[in-house]
């Protein structure tokens, strides 16, 4: 008789080869294809944030002209934080929220497939604005009325708008999926109290997307309706107000720092108890927090714009919530450090990165709570000031984490070690590097430096923090490199990882390492918080009927379970390979390409073409019948 | 399973805590020292109200570094002591839980509570100035300049904002293009110029001196050339400026002048520039009625003298890429007589 592993293979199988590259559906490979998608946008990005700071070395300097370097900050944000923070903490997901709650894939496969090619699609879309020297350029902000037709006739800002309207359609597709699935896919017995924080994490990600994300879509639809058509939303002599954009970008844009950032924090949650040998301490505290940070992160959106001449009632409000969303924050960093303290910290290189965070959030959020107060952010904003605080909170409090993450997690992914001795190299580099290059802005800002000027005059004190920046930024670079180096390396010669190498206690563990296509041989019932510390079982290999596994080996299948207390309530039949996703994409860029052009012939044949993509897509073949 | 190699844990735990220790010293050593090279710097402030911001500043600077003392003394704690050859991790730890309720929820509560109360009362102080502003100054954001406008505009002025000393001063803020921000570091925090808008703020300097401003808000290509200068003068000096400024325009004499007029008024400049007691009204461009009291040229990035004069009216693109003003054709004897008249504008 066939072992479990060899009958699920019949199901499970994806023929290798070019079609399965378009057609698969398996949340691990689309997890490592955005994974590496969006590390590409993160070097396209970090290139274009050497330009600008190689062009602010030294005052007066000539090295690019001010259009190039406007496109270059404007094209350096919108990468950052839409390119590659989200598709990379996707991919961390996608890749692993199906591992951790023990399911076999995500809940809708094919949407997965479909918000990745829609990802890259846009992705795409946006940077071959670089073709015709066109890229965006009034910022990742893009205010009007500087971003109305008036001032920028051009196609710059309609590559920007209409390239995230495109890119929105795929952060809500993963963000749906991450809820639906955690909600109703983990393994029998994982209550929701048995849920690991990184996927609380996730699930506040999906959550807040779900709602922020329409506010800067709508923004973006009348932006390109007083662009396209003559509407006035936001120019002040048709009856509209520019101020409107403000606000309506910001109800997006700062809830999507916090979606940036507690997905990191997730992982952090995984990698603190790890390398401190002991269970997280607080964790209702840590999860409450979570949560609490992704609610209130929608009602501080104004303390971006306290210099914009809002009522002072106003003001105070936003002020006073600014203040409170640092206490959930405080809330997981005493959490992290009381772990630490009360276990054996072991100083491996994912725990390093880990340490790094804690120290560079620890700084960004000091400075951030400063921005709570009304007249300091008067005084300093718009200054280097909040470049230095923005990227401390984002790459110390989401990029270190996430190299973190390459750490822990890639052994488990290629099944290979990295260098401990090179990681450790690559931390220290990456760590002085980042300090080097953005703690001096702190001062900068303070010393007048405006933020976005492509260049800046000698003799206001400014020149020395700029060299100390610059050089800064390109150690940080091969800091990074060196991580990159690492990686491809581990892959071709590094040690084998084995199923465990870390005494992790998540059930990613439990499996091989990379995973087979269906994850686990059998779908575990789930005891504890801490599955792999407190179940030897779950180490041996598939769990008999008794110790609870689920085998499903009759088709392509997974278990869905209630809400709170997974009780097991169905077996789904999962979909299998497909190329509509990738096509309904295609015919989805024709049509924003017609857009863009006003060729509207062109727009409606790419409407047709998705239209026929979805009918294919949805078209009756039978298939969750076929063997 | 996990153990750590020993070599891998030498001089690790320490390191990243000195040098984070040693940045904060550097930091707060530096800033002082910054304030002396003629930066306009928010830490240097020269009027009640940056002062109010910068002692605001001070406060909360100080908060962070004891706090982050005690993350980082947390963090050299647990690894001095997890490195010890007998240390186990304490799986019970009832302290655990108390402690996150303490130090991470009530300990910041009161903390930010204090500090919101503080920065409440300096934003009501600094709504408006102690004492009545005496007078008021228009200010209109262009892109790439500032037009100041006195008296209800029967002044008008560009990029250098004369204002008395010792008192404060209400601005009214608009824009006639874009967002811009009216930011003066030493003296006040900054507002925003938005269409369709008018904001106020009020400038008060506590002595006589030239202050630095600088556009904060992107506002396209020449966002980096928008400076401006607050010049701040006593009383007396201030009065004989604005009586100055109230006059129309030198009148040439010199020959070379006159043609140069001719030049101004028969060719493209009075299609966008004002000079008061001519024929020239446009107000696209700066008003250039008494050009030659002004220090700088081209919001406050070029020094006003004949060189520059004569390479911004030739070819503004040169020095400032993108700005409004196109190149002006002239001959080398034209350009040497409309210099020579813009020179005379006192």
């Amino acid at each position: 008789m066939a072992t479990i592993a060899e009958r699920l293979e019949v199901f499970w199988e994806e023929k290798p080869g070019l079609a399965t590259f378009f057609e698969t559906v398996d949340h691990k490979k689309l997890g490592f294809k955005y994974l590496y998608t969006g590390l590409i946008f993160f070097v396209l990005g970090g290139l274009q944030s050497l330009v600008l700071r190689a062009q602010l070395t030294s005052a007066n300097l000539e090295l690019v002209d001010p259009e190039t370097y406007n496109q270059m900050f404007s094209m350096h944000g919108t990468t950052m934080m839409f390119l590659f923070a989200i598709p990379v903490l996707s991919g961390f997901g996608n890749y692993f929220v199906p591992l951790m709650i023990g399911a076999r894939d995500m809940a809708f496969p094919r949407l997965n497939a479909f918000g990745y090619w829609v990802f890259l699609g846009a992705g795409l879309f946006m940077y071959s604005s670089f073709l015709g020297g066109s890229a965006p350029n009034d910022g990742w902000f893009n205010y009007p009325p500087l971003a109305g037709l008036e001032f920028s006739p051009g196609l710059n800002i309609d590559f920007y708008s209409l390239g995230l309207i495109f890119l929105s359609i795929s952060t809500t597709a993963g963000a749906i999926n991450f809820i639906v699935t955690i909600f109703k896919m983990r393994a029998p017995g994982m209550s929701i109290n048995r849920m690991p924080i990184f996927v609380w994490g996730e699930l506040a990600m999906a959550l807040a997307t779900v709602f922020a994300l329409p506010s800067l879509t709508v923004a973006l639809v009348m932006l390109e309706l007083d662009r396209k058509f003559g509407f006035h939303f936001f120019d002040t002599e048709g009856g509209g107000d520019p101020i409107l954009w403000q606000h309506l970008f910001w109800i997006f844009g700062h809830p999507w720092v916090y979606i940036i950032v507690l997905p990191a924090f997730g992982i952090v949650s995984t990698i603190i108890p790890t390398f401190s040998r002991r269970r997280m301490i607080g964790y209702i505290y840590v999860v409450l927090a979570e949560m609490a940070v992704a609610l209130l992160g929608f009602g501080v959106w104004v303390h971006h714009m306290f210099s914009v001449g809002i009522p002072q009632i106003s003001l105070s409000f936003i002020s006073a919530a600014s203040f409170m969303i640092t206490i959930p924050s405080g809330t997981q960093f005493f959490a992290w450090l009381a772990t630490i303290v009360a276990g054996k910290p072991v100083l491996k290189t994912p725990m390093l990165f880990v340490l790094g965070f804690i120290f560079l959030l620890a700084i960004g959020g000091f400075s951030g709570v400063m921005f709570a107060s009304v007249p300091f952010d008067q005084q300093t904003t718009d200054t280097y000031f909040v470049v230095a605080h923005l990227h401390y909170v984002v790459v110390g409090g989401a990029v270190f984490p996430m190299f973190g993450a390459l750490y822990y997690w890639l052994p488990k992914m290629t099944g290979k070690l990295l260098n401990e001795k090179m990681g450790r190299l690559s931390f220290w580099i990456m760590f002085i590097g980042f300090n080097l290059a953005f703690f001096p802005m702190h001062i900068s800002g303070l010393l007048g430096q405006p933020r976005r000027v492509y260049t800046y005059e000698a003799g206001l004190g400014w020149d020395i923090w700029n060299l100390i920046s610059t050089v800064g930024a390109f150690m940080l670079t091969f800091g990074i490199l060196l991580t990159f180096v690492n990686w491809w390396r581990s892959v071709r010669k590094g040690e084998p990882a084995g199923d465990d190498p870390w005494g992790s206690e998540t059930l990613e563990w439990a499996t091989t390492s990379p995973p087979a296509e269906y994850n686990f041989e059998t779908v575990p019932t789930v005891r504890s918080l801490q599955p792999l510390w407190d179940q030897p079982e779950l180490r041996e290999g598939p769990q008999s009927q008794e110790e609870g596994g689920y085998a499903l080996t009759g088709g392509h299948e997974t278990l869905a379970t209630s809400l709170l207390d997974a009780q097991p309530q169905a077996v789904l039949e999962m979909p299998h390979e497909s190329p509509w996703p990738a096509l309904l994409t295609a015919a989805l860029a024709v049509m924003f390409y017609g857009f863009l052009f006003d060729a509207y012939a062109l727009a409606g044949l790419g409407a047709l073409g998705s239209a026929g993509g979805l009918i294919g897509w949805f078209w009756p073949r039978g298939e969750t019948q076929e063997t | 399973m996990g153990r750590t190699r020993g070599r891998n844990r030498v001089a690790m735990p320490g390191a990243p805590n000195r040098i984070g220790f040693a940045v904060v010293l550097a930091v707060i050593g530096f800033l002082p020292a910054a304030c002396d090279e003629g930066s306009p710097s928010t830490l240097d402030s020269r009027g009640p109200g940056a002062a109010r911001i910068e002692s605001l500043w001070w406060l909360m600077l100080w908060i962070s570094v004891v706090a982050m003392a005690v993350v980082l003394g947390f963090l050299i704690f647990a690894f001095v002591k997890g490195r010890r050859a007998d240390a186990v991790a304490d799986h019970r730890a009832r302290w655990g839980e108390p402690f996150i309720v303490v130090a991470g929820v009530i300990i910041p509560a009161v903390i930010l509570t204090a500090v919101f109360a503080l920065s409440l009362r300096d934003m009501a102080a600094l709504a408006q100035p102690d004492e009545p502003a005496s007078m008021t100054i228009e200010i209109v954001g262009h892109d790439w300049w500032w037009e100041a406008r006195y008296d209800g505009g029967e002044i008008v002025t560009a990029n250098e904002i004369h204002m008395p000393a010792g008192e404060p001063v209400r601005v009214e803020l608009t824009t006639d293009d874009v967002l811009h921000s009216f930011w003066v570091p030493q003296l006040q925090a900054k507002t925003d110029t938005v269409p369709g808008r008018v904001n106020h703020t009020w400038l008060e300097a506590d002595k006589p001196g030239r202050y630095r401003g600088q556009c904060a808000e992107f506002c396209g290509l020449q966002h980096a050339k928008m400076a401006f200068f607050v010049v701040a003068q006593s009383p007396d000096d201030f009065d004989a400026w604005l009586e100055e400024q109230s006059q129309p325009a030198q009148q040439p004499v010199e020959a070379s002048a006159r043609a140069g007029q001719g030049v101004f008024l028969n060719s493209t400049c009075s299609g966008c520039h004002a000079i008061e007691g001519t024929a020239a009204t446009a107000d696209v461009g700066p008003d250039l009625t008494h050009l030659a009291s002004r220090d700088t040229i081209a919001a406050g990035v070029l020094d006003n003298n004949r060189n520059n004069l004569e390479q911004f009216v030739s070819d503004p693109q040169s020095l400032k890429p993108g700005a409004i003003m196109p190149p002006t054709q002239l001959s080398s004897q034209e350009l040497q007589a409309l210099v020579d008249y813009l020179e005379q504008l006192e």
